[in-house]
């Protein structure tokens, strides 16, 4: 039986983690690599690193990473963060990155999706949406969140959907960060309307909340960054609780 | 010991090199058909698309090679699935080593499959020591029914081969290199052959 994937998600910015971690018995929690073999021994399904690093160097630097992440580890990531054209993600996945994600770039030029997908295969093809809901409605935010478009969040899910990605990675503006759960409602409705797997972002605080989410918001994954790095949280005593409530996952 | 990995422009052979070197051999990456032949071992990697998968075997001439080679062969994936007579996908002729018909998953399953299933009624060497029920790793939205050369069997809306073994070519549908120490230890086992 297929399972729920746990994914945690590391912030990176200049080759180094961002978000301050508490790994006091990591030699050097701010080395991603280091951090990501931890991820990989404590049971995680996969991994995303999310590159925020703004500088000239950042491809460069990215795809040196992204080497030594897969030279190390032997579970699946996702490499994702200013992704525009299919010269970056080839640069990527031939450094080892098994599948990428775009966001903004995508929402701008979605044929940029078609594009990546015929070359490189819905498999490796993660599309990020970032929304919020406005009056009552989803409404698609590119640049993390900060800039608001006018896109509504299930009509572009639709649209990733038939341009051929692979996955969505759904994020919750209005949860992230919060700790009080994910958007599960959204979610669900994603998870229904759509055939191809969604990965919840945002909100998680508890072990519930990632119940809920695979039970109500029929996510097919869940992502969190702050409970896993923060140790408030250990995958393998989530999982084991997930296994509790049912939830089919990976020991 | 020398390792062969094919190397067609098929998606992200890295991974798999890597996840040899992780058990201390150092394969390389070939696309000529005289070095390929001459190696102890042959991995057969792929993701992508299976008819341009195929063409671009064909513009170099391996997919005569590859059905003629006596060594052991590892196809993974996409590489397991060329292996097999035919694919739905992009109505592609295959290699004709396993017998049997790729189709495209329409169980009412999410297709893709992506995540982590079970392998179960193991059999083969390639399994020495992997118990039934371990978790593999897999990308794929077509999939290669039970026939008489299914050496592991995974559910996914349907129970269908994640492995397929015939003389001496091997075929995991699943990614060794990204399934933990599982996945490892199915790699190791190879080299053993």
């Amino acid at each position: 039986m297929l399972t729920k994937r746990i994914i945690p998600c590391l912030d990176i910015k200049d080759g180094r983690t961002v978000k301050g971690v508490n790994f006091v018995d990591l030699r050097d929690a701010g080395d991603p690599v280091e951090l990501a073999a931890f991820y990989a021994d404590a049971g995680a399904d996969e991994l995303v690193f999310l590159d925020i690093s703004a500088t000239e160097e950042r491809r460069k630097t990215l795809a040196k990473l992204v080497r030594r992440v897969a030279e190390k580890v032997n579970i699946p990531f996702t490499v994702g963060g200013g992704i525009s054209s299919s010269k970056d993600v080839d640069l990527l996945l031939h450094n080892g990155a098994d599948k990428i994600s775009v966001n903004s770039s995508a929402v701008k030029n979605p044929e940029l999706i078609d594009e990546l997908v015929g070359k490189f295969g819905s498999q490796c093809v993660v599309v990020a949406i970032d929304a919020k809901k406005i009056n009552g409605k989803w409404k698609v935010h590119l640049v993390g969140g900060k800039v608001p478009t006018e896109i509504e969040l299930f009509q572009w899910a639709e649209e990733v959907e038939k341009r051929g990605a692979g996955e969505i990675l759904f994020t919750s503006m209005d949860h992230d960060g919060t700790k009080n759960g994910f958007a599960n409602e959204a979610l669900r409705r994603l998870s229904t309307e759509r055939n191809i797997p969604i990965i919840a972002s945002g909100g998680a605080g508890t072990v519930q909340h990632f119940v809920d989410t695979f039970k109500e918001g029929k996510a097919d994954a869940a992502l969190a960054a702050s409970v896993f790095h923060f140790r408030e949280m250990e995958i393998h005593d989530l999982k084991r609780e997930l296994k509790k409530h049912n939830v089919p996952v990976r020991f | 010991m020398k390792i062969a990995i094919i190397n067609y422009g098929a998606g992200n052979i890295q991974s798999i090199r890597f996840a040899f070197e992780r058990l201390g051999v150092h394969p390389f990456l070939s696309d000529q058909a005289e070095e390929i032949a001459s190696a102890d071992l042959v991995v057969f990697p792929g993701v992508g698309e299976a008819s341009s998968a195929m063409s671009k075997l064909k513009s170099t001439k391996l997919d005569l090679l590859i059905p003629r080679l006596t060594q052991p062969v590892l196809g993974i994936c996409l590489g397991m699935q060329l292996l097999c007579k035919y694919s739905e996908e992009g109505d592609t002729k295959g290699l004709d080593i396993f017998e049997v018909d790729v189709l495209r998953f329409n169980q009412g399953v999410k297709v893709p499959q992506i995540g982590w299933n079970t392998i179960d009624q193991l059999k083969s060497d390639l399994f020495k020591d992997v118990s039934d029920k371990e978790y593999i790793y897999l990308v794929h939205s077509y999939y290669a029914p039970l026939c008489k050369e299914t050496i592991a069997v995974s559910d996914y809306g349907i129970k269908y081969s994640t492995a397929l073994k015939k003389g001496n070519f091997y075929g995991v549908q699943f990614h060794p290199e990204k399934s933990s120490t599982v996945g490892a230890k199915i790699l190791e086992n190879f080299l053993n052959m």
